[in-house]
């Protein structure tokens, strides 16, 4: 198949480019989610982002949380920004974050004030924003402006055998091109570490990865009360065949095709050594890193599973695909690529590679993904330890 | 030909069930896409989509190979043929 060089997006002020075009009303902490989504329920065509965190927090976990915050403002995907949070510094180092992409961005603090004036003031500019954004136009963008980022989810054996190595068939045929590319899980590569860290690009990146990696696994063995058994694997996985956790980050490796990482990334923190591969430290529930991966500025999402995650995400379209045929029979409506025509071998690898960046272009263009039609809005803060 | 069996690597001594499920005593035809080869096994018990058959006796503290690694270790003696899984392989990482 021969691979179109371009995709229709939304052209940003910093030069980045989106599939989406979302007006975002962002809570800076837990006590503001009912303004947020005040604003959003007034405001048509806005979305509010509610979230469970952002009091007390300090450290590094905090700013994790600024990361995250500032990082989801600043998404391609994303054309104007509200920002509201109960107290007035740390609103204004979000919105000063964001403002630096050069997008709308306005902020307003509820001290003082209160839930329905800062409602008020609020949906005032959230109406002006939206009405703005609502003339932006697709405009041609090089295929180099997609920024994939993808994990898995209630992985079983057909995701190894098929759905993942599908996404790696994709990744080996669009990294030529000059695309952005994220995967993640660091719990979920226990077994294949060290397979894993030999596809450092450079023996600093495989050395970054071993370091991320034993950090990790340092931490379960301190926290964990015997072992990982009633969560790696979970249930779901077993069920669907997978035995230990050694098998299933096989499984999950696949999904990087011949790539290599040329670099590891902190959690939510942007790349900037350029085009090519990259490794987060993330944990392997889906809402999280997908949450992490977007405000990396990762705009558009492959989702391999094998016995039916049914993940979204706010603002990066989250492309389901799955090679397990009662996935495809039972929950149609969340599948967006099925590929399970490789198990009985009517379908082969790179053929499925190309039926995957045929969904993906389209949901780059426009497209709904099943998630999107669905609802699906789930936008989870990683914490990494508890607040003061 | 139809295809009862993946198996990731030649060196593997394990395939997984791609139809819908295998019976005891079912001649299955096993594809190995390394090198697109193919053999075939009798099964021992039913096995479920995506679960996996032994295609080698195996005995207590063998090593379980897929994708031509070390995926586990057997904790209960597993004959050629029969369902392989949490009753019978453990992790080696706890």
């Amino acid at each position: 198949m021969e691979i179109p060089k371009s995709f229709l997006g939304y052209k940003r002020e910093n030069g980045r480019a989106g599939t989406r075009n979302h007006v975002i009303i962002l809570p800076v902490d837990d006590i503001s989610n009912a303004c947020a989504e005040a604003v959003a329920n007034n405001i048509k065509g806005t979305i509010a982002l509610p979230h469970s965190y952002g009091r007390l927090q300090f450290g590094a976990d905090l700013e994790l949380h600024f990361r995250t915050m500032i990082g989801t403002g600043c998404n391609p995907n994303v054309a104007a920004v509200i920002v509201i949070g109960i107290e007035p510094k740390w609103t204004k180092k979000i919105v000063d974050g964001i403002a630096k992409t050069g997008k709308p961005v306005e902020g307003f603090h509820i001290e003082r004030t209160g839930d329905i004036g800062t409602t008020m003031k609020a949906s005032k500019k959230a109406q002006e924003f939206v009405m703005w954004a609502s003339e932006k136009q697709r405009e041609e963008c090089p295929l180099s402006d997609l920024w994939i980022s993808v994990k898995c989810g209630e992985s079983d054996t057909t995701s190894g055998l098929a759905a993942n190595p599908t996404v790696g068939n994709l990744m080996d045929k669009l990294e030529p091109f000059g695309v952005h590319l994220c995967f993640g899980e660091t719990s979920e590569l226990t077994g294949a570490e060290t397979v894993c860290a030999k596809r450092g690009a450079t023996p600093e990146a495989s050395e970054k990865f071993m370091k991320t990696w034993n950090s990790y696994n340092d931490f379960i063995l301190k926290e964990a009360t015997d072992d990982l058994s009633e969560s790696q694997p979970t249930a779901g996985n077993i069920a669907g065949g997978l035995t230990t956790i050694e098998e299933k980050a096989f499984g999950n490796f696949q999904k990087i095709g011949n790539c290599k990482f040329i670099d590891v990334l902190e959690p939510a923190e942007e790349p900037t050594k350029g085009k090519g591969l990259y490794f987060m430290d993330t944990s392997s529930a889906a809402a999280e890193c997908v949450t992490l991966q977007a405000a990396a500025g990762f705009n558009i999402h492959l989702f391999p599973t094998g016995q039916g995650n049914i993940v979204g995400n706010p603002i990066e379209p989250v492309i389901k695909l799955t090679a397990n045929p009662l996935t495809v029979k039972g929950m149609g409506e969340h599948i967006d690529c099925d590929v399970s025509k490789i198990l009985t071998r009517e379908m082969n690898m790179s053929q499925a590679g190309d039926e995957l960046i045929k969904s993906t272009l389209r949901v780059a263009n426009g497209r709904l993904t099943c998630a999107e039609a669905l609802g699906h809005k789930e936008f989870v803060m990683t914490k990494l330890y508890r607040s003061a | 030909m139809a295809t009862d069996i993946i198996i990731h690597d030649k060196k593997d001594n394990v395939g997984v069930v791609v139809i819908e499920k295998i019976t005891p005593k079912q001649e299955c035809a096993c594809w190995i896409m390394e090198d697109d080869s193919s053999t075939n096994i009798q099964s021992m018990d039913e096995i479920p989509l995506g679960h996996k058959i032994a295609m080698v006796d195996l005995n207590e503290g063998d090593t379980i190979l897929k994708y031509g690694h070390d995926i586990g270790k057997v904790v209960k003696s597993i004959k050629k043929g029969e369902h392989v899984h949490v009753h019978n392989v453990k992790t080696k990482k706890w």
